[in-house]
């Protein structure tokens, strides 16, 4: 089944971001599903959109071609999320607002990039759901050194991320600079978001992003055993979604969402059943 | 005599416009342990702020072990349980270490990890208010009394030398309560912690409080719990605007 995988190369190529967005996607994940940002996810894509409409307006209209979709798309992200935090401070008691703000934002400048553009086409509908003929090999490289550095900061910075997550006053009374890690953070995330669009699509994104730690919040003890639970359901939902949607020739974005719904109501009903195995096992 | 942990010098403090503390004078000394009582929206959590550094005072000064407040760095020598600890979200999955790990997150630094020494300091401060069977459980799935010696726990891990605790106890059943102010009259016995506790209920205090003071945007009683609860009606409701009923426990 993997055989078409391994033997060409761009498929090879979406294997293997598959493999790396698995586990990014879902490990920044857990901190925003923590922290009730869950839709910041959705902004952050969106923006990406437009970002991605508007390289492909350049290339178009006035055939700037060093600019791919790719790349404006990742800088968009970049500077919606940096938009998001001052937002966030702007609004302090409604900071759920800097959402649909850069939300709506981000549609509507995809919407005028995209008319200007000529309108709808093939390219945009993979960015749209996902592609698993998208990645080039500079992508792939790109979205390695994206990932190795995301892995590497969460490591570095984990205990003040996850001290943040759960208490934000009594971090910042202890000492904690709470301003730069968020930002730290929310960068971090629009990076993830943008490495993710290639193959999950801007529509599906965040799901990748939060149904596995929905998953794994079920099943886990403790954070990090969440964290590690939950990159093994984002890993098995991407495998398993890539390689379905291939032979069914469906975007990937679709069957690995469908797939990590099924892990989702799969451990919803392991939850139910457990108490029970518990107690078989006590009276043993 | 020894400089005390906190002493504050005339401080005023308004919200904008509104002034919710006037000229307020006050010394925490070494090893008491204070309550700190008033009517809602008389400036108890404000002032805590003020020592925290949350806020900065419009007028008077403030110091921490004898530094001034801007000045201070050293956080981890204050512990401080929140008025709305109890309130954090209790569908998240962290167990009792993991949140009383996050007391060193600061104190062990960036960009460093914490060690097999660090980690025995946890489970240390975790037996310390009698938590350690729970230590792999999640906190959210505890009762309000066993969160509270979990956050304390937090604050206890960086061996702090004043603890400030803001109506820990809200919402904990008598039963629990009891246990808790034990728990606080040892680690301030015992450990020799500074403590500063706000609350309502002016009963325990003068079970276990050695000082009582009462703030109304002013400082309208500082002594020894005994006194306070011995003061008449009149006067009390001199001090929180309307009349009040004392609670006195008889153990
Ligand atoms: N962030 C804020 N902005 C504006 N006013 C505030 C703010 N926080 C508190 N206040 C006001 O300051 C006053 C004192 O509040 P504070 O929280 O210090 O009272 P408290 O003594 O702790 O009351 P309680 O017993 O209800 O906890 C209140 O009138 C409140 O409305
Ligand atoms: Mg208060």
């Amino acid at each position: 089944m993997l055989a078409d995988f391994l033997q060409y190369d761009f498929l090879r190529h979406t294997f293997l971001t598959g493999i790396l967005i698995g586990i990014i996607a879902p490990l920044l994940g857990t901190f925003i599903v923590v922290r009730r940002l869950s839709l910041i996810a959705d902004a952050l894509s969106h923006v990406t959109l437009a970002g991605i409409a508007f390289g492909m307006m350049m290339e178009k209209k006035f055939a700037v071609t060093f600019l791919t979709p790719f790349y404006s798309g990742m800088a968009f992200s970049v500077l919606g999320s940096i938009l998001i935090e001052k937002l966030r401070g702007v609004y302090k008691a409604y900071q759920e607002l800097a959402i649909p703000i850069i939300m709506s934002g981000g549609v509507g400048l995809s919407v005028i990039f995209i008319s200007v553009a000529d309108g709808f086409n093939t390219d945009l509908f993979n960015y749209l759901f996902g592609s698993v003929s998208a990645v080039s090999q500079n992508d792939f490289l790109l979205i390695l050194v994206i990932s190795i550095i995301i892995v590497g900061v969460v490591a570095l910075f984990y205990k003040e991320l996850f001290t943040l997550s759960f208490d934000e006053e009594h971090a910042t009374v202890s000492g904690l600079h709470a301003k730069r890690i968020h930002l730290l953070f929310i960068v971090l995330t629009a990076l993830v978001i943008a490495a993710s669009i290639r193959i999950v699509g801007v529509l599906l994104v965040s799901a990748l992003m939060t149904l596995p730690v929905a998953a794994s919040m079920r099943l886990a003890k403790g954070f990090k055993q969440m964290m590690f639970l939950s990159v093994i359901f984002g890993e098995l939902a991407v495998m398993i979604g890539l390689i379905s949607g291939y032979y069914l020739s469906i975007p990937p974005g679709g069957t690995i969402v469908m797939v990590s719904i099924v892990i989702l109501l799969l451990s919803i009903g392991i939850k139910k059943l457990r108490p029970n195995l518990s107690k078989v096992r006590e009276s043993e | 005599m020894t400089i005390p942990v906190v002493s504050m010098e005339n401080i005023s403090f308004a919200y904008e416009e509104k002034t919710i503390l006037e000229n307020v004078n006050l010394e925490i000394p070494r090893g008491a342990f204070m309550g700190l009582v008033g009517p809602n929206g008389g400036g108890k959590t404000t002032l805590i702020k003020l020592i925290l550094g949350l806020q900065q005072p419009n007028q008077g000064s403030i110091r921490i072990l004898n530094q001034p407040v801007r000045q201070f760095r050293n956080w981890n020598k204050l512990g401080f349980v929140s008025q709305k600890a109890n309130a954090f979200n209790r569908g998240f999955p962290a167990t009792v270490f993991e949140v009383v790990s996050m007391g060193l997150t600061a104190k062990v630094g960036y960009l460093k990890f914490l060690t097999k020494k660090h980690k025995e300091k946890i489970m240390q401060a975790i037996d310390q208010v009698g938590m350690l069977e729970y230590a792999r459980e999640n906190v959210g799935n505890l009762s309000g009394g066993q969160q509270q010696r979990v956050f304390i726990a937090r604050s206890l891990v960086n061996e702090p030398e004043l603890l400030i605790l803001d109506e820990p106890t809200v919402g904990v059943d008598q039963e629990n309560v009891k246990r808790f102010y034990d728990l606080l009259h040892q680690l301030n016995e015992e450990r020799g912690i500074t403590l500063l506790l706000v609350t309502h209920d002016t009963g325990i205090m003068t079970e276990h409080a050695t000082d009582l003071v009462c703030l109304n945007k002013t400082l309208h009683f500082h002594g020894e719990p005994e006194v306070y609860t011995s003061l008449s009606g009149e006067d009390l409701s001199r001090i929180y605007g309307h009349p009040v009923n004392i609670v006195t426990h008889n153990h």
